[in-house]
This record gives C-alpha cells, sequence and structure tokens, in this order.
C-alpha cells in the first residue's frame, strides 16, 4: 500500500457457502477520486462495498480503508467513512433538523458543532422554511441532497453511496453530481456504485464488475477508447455479454 | 455515552411522533381493565335462581325477600324437592339454588345457629364464584341485623357447594394474564416492529455503519419500550386494583422486580422476531401468530392449563406468560415470597438468556 491509495484491496474475496460473491478483486483508489463502482445485479459490487465499510468480514484477501485493516480495525474504519443508502436512510417521522442532529451525535459531534452544522446545511441546501418539517413532506430531491449533507456531516476521509440516484428525475441527479464534486474538490473521496451510465461518464476512475470480478478498471476515457465504443453504456453491454 | 443517550431521544422522537399508536399503547390497558371490569360487574344483575324452602317459616321469608330485593337475582321457581335440582339446572336458565334446612327459624332461634346451603352452578367457574360471594354476603348482612341487641349471636352457616367443577380453578384471576398480554404486545410486538422497521427503511444499514455498535443499537431500541410497558404494568395494576378491588397480598416491589424481568424476556422475544423478519409486517404477524395466539390460549389466562389435553400441557411449558401469571398470582393473591417463586422465576431467566443468546447469534449472521 502506498502513500497515495486511501482504498488498497488486493485479491479481497467473499464466498457464501460455495457461492462465490467476490472473486479476487484487487484495487486502489486515490484520495479526492470520485470512484464509480458498476456492474449488473447480483454482480457482487454491493458484498465488495459491505466488506469495506466493515459491515461484512472477508473470506480472504487483504483490504484496508484509510489507512485501517477491514478484518482487525473495522470500528476506526466507521469512524471515518460515512455511507449513504440507495433509500436515503433520513428519518421520515422526525424533522430535517431533528435528522441532522441525531446523526451528527452518533458521529459524535458536540452540541454545539451540531447546530453550527445544522444552520450550514439549512443555508447550503436552501431549505430554510423545512427546518422543522418532517421529512416526508419534502420532496424526493431534497431528501436525497439531505442524505448526502447527512452522509458527509462528520467530515469522513471517504463516503460510500449506495446507488444513490435511483428513482430521482435528471435534473435532481446532475445537481446532485454537482454536490459530490464539492465534495470531492474538499478532498473527500467518493466511493459510487451506479445503474445509470451517463454517471459513469462523471466518475474520475470506474471498475466494472462482472460475476464478482473487475472485468475492467480506467477512466471512461479510456474504457471507451480500449472497448471501440462512443459511450460507457456500450462498454458496459460489451463487458456484461462478452459471449455477445 | 453521549452517543448512546443521542439514540434513544431519537426513539422517544420516534414513538411520541407516531400518537396513534401511542395512544393505543396507554388507551389498551385501561380500556382492557374498563371492559373486563365492566363484563363482569353487569352480569350479575338479575341471575336466576331457584329456592328449596324446606322450612317455609318467617326467617326463610325474611332472607329470600332480602336477596331477590337486591338487583342481584332473581327467582326463577320454587324447588320442592331435592330431586328437582338437577334438573332445574340442566335447563340451563338459574346459577344458583338456596336450600334452607328443615326448622331453619326454629334451629336459628332455639340453637343460634342454622344451615343454608348454596349450590352454583359452576361451569361457568367465574360466575359461580360471584354469585356465591354475593349471596353469602347478603346472608351475613341479615345474621349481624338478626344478632343486634341480643345476647347470643345467630349464627347461619352457609355451605356452599360447587357443581360441574368442584375445585373452581379458574377463579377470575385475569389481571395477571391481561399484564402479561399488554406487556408482551408492547414490548415484543413493538420493539420487533420498531427494529424491523428500520431495516425497511434502510437506516439500519447506516446505523451499523456509524461507530455505533449493534449492541448500543439494539439496547436503545428497547429502553424506550421498558419505560413504557413499566407505565403500563403501573396502569393495570391500579385500574385493577380500584376497579376490581383486586389485592395486592405480597410484596409490591417483589411484583415490580418480577415484572421487569418478564419485560426483558418479553423485549429480548421481539428482538429475536425482528432478526428473523425483514419487513415490518412479518414481525407483526410473527408477535401476533406465534407469540399472542399461544399467550392467550396456552397461558392459563384464559382456560387453565390443568383442564388442557396433555400434548398442549407440554406445549405450555415453553410459553413465558404462563411463568410469569404463576408468579404474579402467588405475589398478588396469596402474598407468597420469593421462596415459593424461585422456580419460575429461574425458567424466565433461564428463557431470556436463551432468546438474547440466539438474538446475538443471528444477528451476526446477519451481518455476514
Amino acid at each position: 500500500m502506498g502513500e497515495n491509495q486511501i482504498i488498497s484491496v488486493s485479491d479481497l474475496t467473499k464466498k457464501f457457502g460455495s457461492f462465490t460473491a467476490v472473486d479476487k478483486i484487487s484495487f486502489d483508489v486515490r484520495p479526492g477520486e470520485i470512484f464509480g463502482f458498476l456492474g449488473a445485479n447480483g454482480a457482487g459490487k454491493t458484498t465488495a462495498m459491505r466488506m469495506l465499510c466493515g459491515l461484512s468480514l472477508p473470506t480472504s484477501g487483504k483490504a484496508t480503508v484509510a489507512g485501517f485493516d477491514v478484518y482487525r480495525q473495522t470500528e476506526s474504519i466507521k469512524k471515518n467513512i460515512g455511507y449513504m443508502s440507495q433509500k436515503f436512510s433520513l428519518y421520515e417521522d422526525l424533522t430535517v433538523k431533528e435528522n441532522i442532529d441525531f446523526y451528527g451525535g452518533v458521529y459524535g459531534l458536540s452540541r454545539e458543532r451540531r447546530k453550527e452544522k445544522t444552520e450550514f446545511l439549512i443555508d447550503l441546501l436552501k431549505i430554510e422554511e423545512a427546518r422543522n418539517k418532517l421529512i416526508k413532506s419534502l420532496p424526493l430531491g431534497w431528501k436525497q441532497k439531505l442524505a448526502f449533507s447527512i452522509a458527509i456531516i462528520h467530515e469522513p476521509k471517504i463516503v460510500f453511496l449506495d446507488e444513490p440516484t435511483g428513482g430521482v428525475d435528471p435534473i435532481t441527479r446532475r445537481q446532485f453530481w454537482d454536490m459530490i464534486y464539492e465534495a470531492a474538490d474538499r478532498n473527500v473521496t467518493v466511493f459510487v456504485t451506479t445503474h445509470y451510465m451517463d454517471e459513469a461518464e462523471y466518475c474520475s476512475r470506474v471498475s466494472m464488475m462482472v460475476d464478482g470480478r473487475i472485468a475492467a478498471l480506467d477512466k471512461p476515457e479510456k474504457l471507451k477508447e480500449q472497448f471501440g465504443v462512443g459511450t460507457m453504456h456500450e462498454v458496459f453491454v460489451k463487458l456484461a455479454r462478452p459471449a455477445a | 455515552m453521549k452517543r448512546f443517550a443521542n439514540f434513544v431521544w431519537k426513539e422517544l422522537l420516534h414513538i411520541l411522533r407516531d400518537y396513534r399508536t401511542l395512544l393505543i399503547l396507554f388507551g389498551m390497558p385501561v380500556a382492557q381493565v374498563l371492559l373486563f371490569g365492566f363484563a363482569i360487574t353487569n352480569e350479575i344483575r338479575d341471575a336466576k335462581i331457584a329456592i328449596l324452602d324446606f322450612a317455609k317459616d318467617n326467617t326463610t321469608r325474611e332472607i329470600s325477600n332480602k336477596i331477590l330485593s337486591s338487583g342481584y337475582f332473581m327467582l326463577y321457581e320454587n324447588l320442592q324437592s331435592p330431586n328437582d335440582i338437577e334438573p332445574a339446572f340442566r335447563k340451563g336458565k338459574i346459577k344458583e339454588v338456596i336450600i334452607f334446612e328443615p326448622g331453619f327459624g326454629a334451629n336459628l332461634e332455639r340453637f343460634g345457629k342454622a344451615n343454608v346451603q348454596l349450590v352454583a352452578d359452576a361451569s361457568d367457574p367465574n360466575f359461580a364464584n360471584m354469585v356465591i360471594g354475593y349471596t353469602t354476603s347478603i346472608i351475613a348482612d341479615y345474621q349481624s341485623e338478626l344478632s343486634k341487641g341480643k345476647t347470643l349471636p345467630a349464627s347461619i352457616n352457609p355451605e356452599i357447594k360447587m357443581l360441574y367443577n368442584p375445585n373452581l380453578k379458574s377463579v377470575f384471576m385475569f389481571v395477571p394474564g391481561l399484564m402479561s398480554v399488554i406487556l408482551l404486545l408492547v414490548s415484543a410486538m413493538m420493539t420487533s416492529i420498531s427494529i424491523t422497521k428500520e431495516k425497511e427503511l434502510g437506516t439500519m444499514e447506516v446505523l451499523l455503519v456509524s461507530p455505533l455498535n449493534p449492541f448500543q443499537i439494539i439496547v436503545g431500541k428497547v429502553i424506550p419500550y421498558l419505560l413504557l410497558s413499566l407505565v403500563n404494568t403501573a396502569t393495570v395494576l391500579v385500574m385493577s386494583k380500584f376497579v376490581f378491588r383486586v389485592p395486592i397480598v405480597g410484596s409490591l416491589p417483589l411484583l415490580i422486580a418480577e415484572s421487569t424481568l418478564f419485560l426483558i424476556t418479553a423485549l429480548s422475544l421481539g428482538i429475536l422476531i425482528s432478526t428473523i423478519s425483514n419487513n415490518q409486517q412479518t414481525a407483526m404477524m410473527i408477535s401476533l401468530g406465534a407469540l399472542m395466539l399461544p399467550t392467550i390460549i396456552l397461558s392459563g389466562y384464559i382456560f387453565p392449563v390443568e383442564n388442557m389435553p396433555l400434548i398442549l400441557q407440554w406445549i405450555s411449558n415453553i410459553i413465558p406468560a404462563r411463568w410469569y401469571i404463576r408468579i404474579v398470582k402467588g405475589i398478588m393473591l396469596k402474598g407468597v415470597s420469593f421462596n415459593y417463586i424461585w422456580m419460575e422465576t429461574l425458567i424466565l431467566f433461564g428463557m431470556t438468556v436463551f432468546f438474547i443468546a440466539v438474538s446475538i447469534k443471528k444477528f451476526k449472521i446477519r451481518l455476514e
């Protein structure tokens, strides 16, 4: 593992009984990078991500996240990462303020810091009028942006986004990616899984998982060049169906 | 610790915000106790009885009038011979037969002592018990009036006979059962629902990825419901004392301690249910089907365990509420000390440890 790798994975494997969900994957992620983690459903993306987040122990192989070992230092990993699931992971029956306050507290922010953050986020997302509204009354796009802001409320080194743009309209998705860029500019490493191939184009580098293995890993331009196609969509189709 | 407190606060917010559920949780015990209370006090109005009077003197007439004018009883028929008693009950109309011995008034006059026999239809044991209770107290009332200003007290000796269920084993002691059902409902069902809700919403994953450890998450979820259930326990106890005058003969602290143990058993069951179900509906179905029904039917709450087929008696042993009901009956109604209920306590404790161990195991497997 070199200095310049915030996530380092080598030969990471996860087996469930005789089924190999993740098969000896290796890759490195650099700080401040937006790392796209692509693959069809069941290709092993989620399993790989869960191992990196410290939710699931690998069967074999090595991996470090923010310099911590995924076997022995999961507690330290958890303190240094943010996580946002595809369901936005906010509490619908709590208000905007209460959600920020709760997640801030979970990550050990002091009361004053939480207050500051609340004001900052409400201002940033321009949701002053929704401050004391329940999450369930907010539009999907707001929820999603708020969920992302909360995922990085403790200023983690890495944020994991698990299909963060599911079911959201294209404009909101575009705005959401603006937020991701801003986070990356502040040197937060973004590890994102997605189904949308246009989003893959926004990533610094993209890895394509097929049947538990990494079939390709490079900058989007390079991948398109390598496969001689014009879009990431075509790259994906070529990789996912090698016989065709 | 601060993180943990923060987490418990969030749980409380969830509960407070869902005021409909909250209303049900706090209202249910009150409603249930009142329901039982009124169902029982209403039924004793105008109970049909028969009288077999061998004496037919002034005293027996006076007693009969006193009983019939009380509003609790209504004369259905006058019987002529002991042979009429059985057929009278068979018709199913009357609940009690009062039999005065021959020469009742004279005996009372001469010896200061007379016998009256009360025969009740105990196929409905609760009701029979009440009918007898009311009759006895009316007779006692008459007796004390009669004794006023006399040197030798008159003593009427009611001889009681319960037909069809002589031991009266399921006397109306539903308060313990009611407590166990309510505690189970609030603790097990609500906890399992609240944990599976987090799974369904995807927030559970976020919590697991956070620095909170799974133990804190579970305990944090459980604590608000523990408090809620303690409030409910108090409600049932207070209500049953005032509505039914159910006494708490034994030690109140012991009762509370045992109730807390049962609460923890129920909460651990709730956690167990949440580890095996993936959404709120499943959790609710398991709680209702696999927990509530057996508890209501097999714990001795409604049907006495002694009257069940042997196989069901065996099954009833694995139902926590069965042991809790025995503990509560022991403390509340018999006033027993811990020495008499240590076995039941130990069983509940063992069950709790078992449920928690299985939950932890399941929880870990799920994380894998």
